[in-house]
């Protein structure tokens, strides 16, 4: 079933269309386990919709781990597996109805991304925060190292940058001029505690990133138009010594109206009537798995 | 009972003459090192293979990380810090990133044990074989002297999937010959004997042949296995062993908990129970001292080694 992802500028309508049954198999697939993370999976929905079906150079349906000659992504904040999952099997990596088994035993879709049983698309687990970065940084040098020009995205939740480890990885890319990676900040302001603001502060976080020497753009990321200008613009901030950082503005929970504007949503999933009426906010646009 | 002696070297030095060997002989080889490049004698790797070459600073949690995506183009990496640098501090690093995600990088992990000696408790981890071999698709791997050490940096390069490299800093005898093959999980037998079995590693191979020929003068006859991988532990070689010698003491520069001690008392408990006695450090923190004056106190020193090939000995005779 799996297919060569085509590469072209979308219609906004047609990326909508595409993140609508993202979001529908999100709800869907953590109701079924009553597990899993819905908020912060609906939040990056849009995000990984546009990275996987217009910015990314990757061969769906010919994974392969070493990921030469192609654009590599890694999900630092791996707990919103279930939007990677179902934007991995909607750009071809595997069947949609494979993700009917997330977080059920034996399952290739573990609750947190893993490479374990050879699962299509990762390359790397991620789950205890904060790791990702290193990793992505590690993976940018090796492709300069072997003259690869593709690039190197990663995702970060932004709850995730109070893990020290972040700090390391910033401190070194920029001493060491990785200006082939692109790194996202999923910057919906919720932790599982509370406000980001009020749990631990980042403070001014654009001045941090920048204090580390990278360069800092900003982005709506529910809006196609500001995913696509900012994406390209940071594609073409690649190549000239500096690492490049998103803040991306997100809603958590975006797209099913009582899930939105709390952080109560990060790891809990609806129930059967709460599905119902997170479905009927979601148009089925490519068929239900 | 002689053991040809090649020289005296510290087996970091080993390792850092394997690298370079490795550097010359396979281009996927890359090395990162946390701000210890000459403690780790990784300067002839940097100097020769700049480009190959990553300093990452006083920051090992990143350094992990780095090495683990550094996989995915298809590089083995090698890490060098010091062994608690490499373990205890990033001990989830390594069992998501490496252990868990299957990543070929190889950890080598130099001044392990109390013969860092004079830095002291801090820096003398005598946990890290224990960690490492709790971890899933782990390899765990202590040379015994400077050549053996040499030979395991190579061999390992060849060797799909994570590896954890031990190795320290105080200059001790040379006995492994220079051309000896090392096969990952396959044990040396160093000396044939009939009374008891003496399981070695790392600096206490030595030590046990230095035990090996004061029970030689009193009359016992040892055998002695340095087993230099302890996991995939070579079971056969300690059961061929133990059937003819029915008693075992093993030896290292660890805690008794978690380490070669532990791995060897799992396979004969199971499969051919017979008294064993260990050579290692008992629940405690080290200091500082000289590293042979921190072997003395701690009880891992050769008279240690023969005291316990005594009392194994004695229990045999115990009719339970």
């Amino acid at each position: 079933m799996a297919r060569k992802v085509q590469f072209f500028i979308m219609e906004n309508t047609a990326l909508a269309g595409i993140a609508s049954q993202v979001r529908r198999d999100i709800v869907r697939m953590v109701s079924a386990v009553n597990s899993g993370h819905p908020g912060g999976s609906l939040g990056c929905t849009d995000f990984l919709t546009y990275l996987y079906f217009e910015q990314m150079q990757h061969n769906a349906a010919d994974f392969q781990m070493d990921g030469k000659n192609e654009d590599l992504f890694f999900l630092s904040n791996g707990h919103i597996s279930p939007v990677w999952y179902s934007v991995l099997a909607r750009a071809g990596y595997f069947s949609a109805a494979e993700l009917g088994t997330f977080r059920k035993l034996g399952s290739r879709l573990q609750g947190h991304p893993s490479t374990d049983k050879n699962l299509p698309g990762i390359r790397m687990a991620s789950g205890s925060l904060g790791q990702g970065l290193s990793v992505g940084i590690g993976a940018a040098q090796i492709k300069k190292l072997n003259q690869d020009p593709t690039l190197v995205y990663t995702l970060h939740g932004d709850g995730e940058l109070q893990e020290g480890q972040i700090w390391e990885a910033a401190m070194y890319a920029a001493a060491n001029n990785v200006d082939n990676i692109i790194a996202t900040i999923d910057a919906n302001g919720r932790q599982i505690d509370g406000d980001v603001e009020e749990v631990l502060s980042l403070g001014d976080l654009q001045q941090k990133w920048r204090a580390f020497g990278w360069e800092v753009l900003h982005m709506d990321g529910h809006n196609f138009d500001s995913i696509r200008s900012t994406m390209q613009q940071a594609k073409s901030m690649t190549g000239k010594g500096k690492p490049v950082v998103i803040i991306m503005k997100t809603e958590m929970g975006q797209g099913v109206d009582y899930m939105m504007g709390s952080h109560k949503w990060h790891g809990v999933a609806p129930n059967p009537e709460q599905l119902q009426v997170a479905l009927d906010q979601l148009a089925e646009t490519l068929g239900d798995y | 009972m002689e053991f040809e002696v090649f020289g005296n070297k510290d087996t970091r030095s080993g390792f850092g003459e394997g690298l370079a060997v490795l550097g010359e002989q396979n281009p996927d080889v890359v090395a990162l090192c946390a701000d210890l490049t000459g403690s780790l004698k990784m300067d002839a790797f940097q100097k020769a293979h700049p480009e190959r070459f990553f300093q990452a600073g006083i920051a090992e949690a990143n350094m992990i990380g780095l090495a683990a995506g550094m996989t995915i183009g298809g590089k083995i990496p090698f890490t060098g810090t010091f062994a608690n640098f490499s373990t205890g501090r990033v001990y989830d690093q390594i069992r998501q990133s490496v252990a868990y995600s299957k990543k070929n990088v190889k950890i080598c992990a130099s001044h392990a044990g109390l013969t860092l000696g004079e830095d002291g408790a801090t820096h003398q981890v005598l946990e890290d074989i224990g960690m490492m071999r709790m971890l899933p698709n782990m390899t765990v791997i202590v040379p015994a002297d400077f050549n053996q050490t040499k030979q395991a940096t190579i061999a390992i390069a060849a060797h799909e999937g994570p590896v954890y490299l031990r190795f320290g800093r105080p200059v001790m005898p040379i006995f492994v010959k220079p051309d000896a093959a090392f096969v990952i999980g396959k044990a040396d037998v160093l000396a044939e004997g009939t009374d008891v079995t003496i399981i070695a590693c790392g600096h206490m191979v030595w030590k046990s042949i230095e035990a090996l020929k004061e029970l030689h003068a009193i009359g016992i006859s040892a055998e002695l296995i340095n087993m230099h991988t302890i996991k995939p532990l070579d079971e056969a070689a300690i059961l061929e062993s133990v059937g003819k010698t029915g008693c075992v003491v093993t030896a290292e520069e660890h805690m008794m908990n978690g380490g070669l001690g532990e791995a060897v008392s799992q396979v004969l408990s199971r499969k051919y129970p017979v008294p064993q006695e260990y050579v290692a450090v008992n629940d405690t923190f080290g200091e500082s001292g000289t590293p042979m004056e921190l072997m003395t106190k701690y009880h891992i020193d050769t008279p240690d080694v023969v005291a316990a090939v005594k009392r194994a000995i004695a229990r045999k005779s115990i009719i339970i």
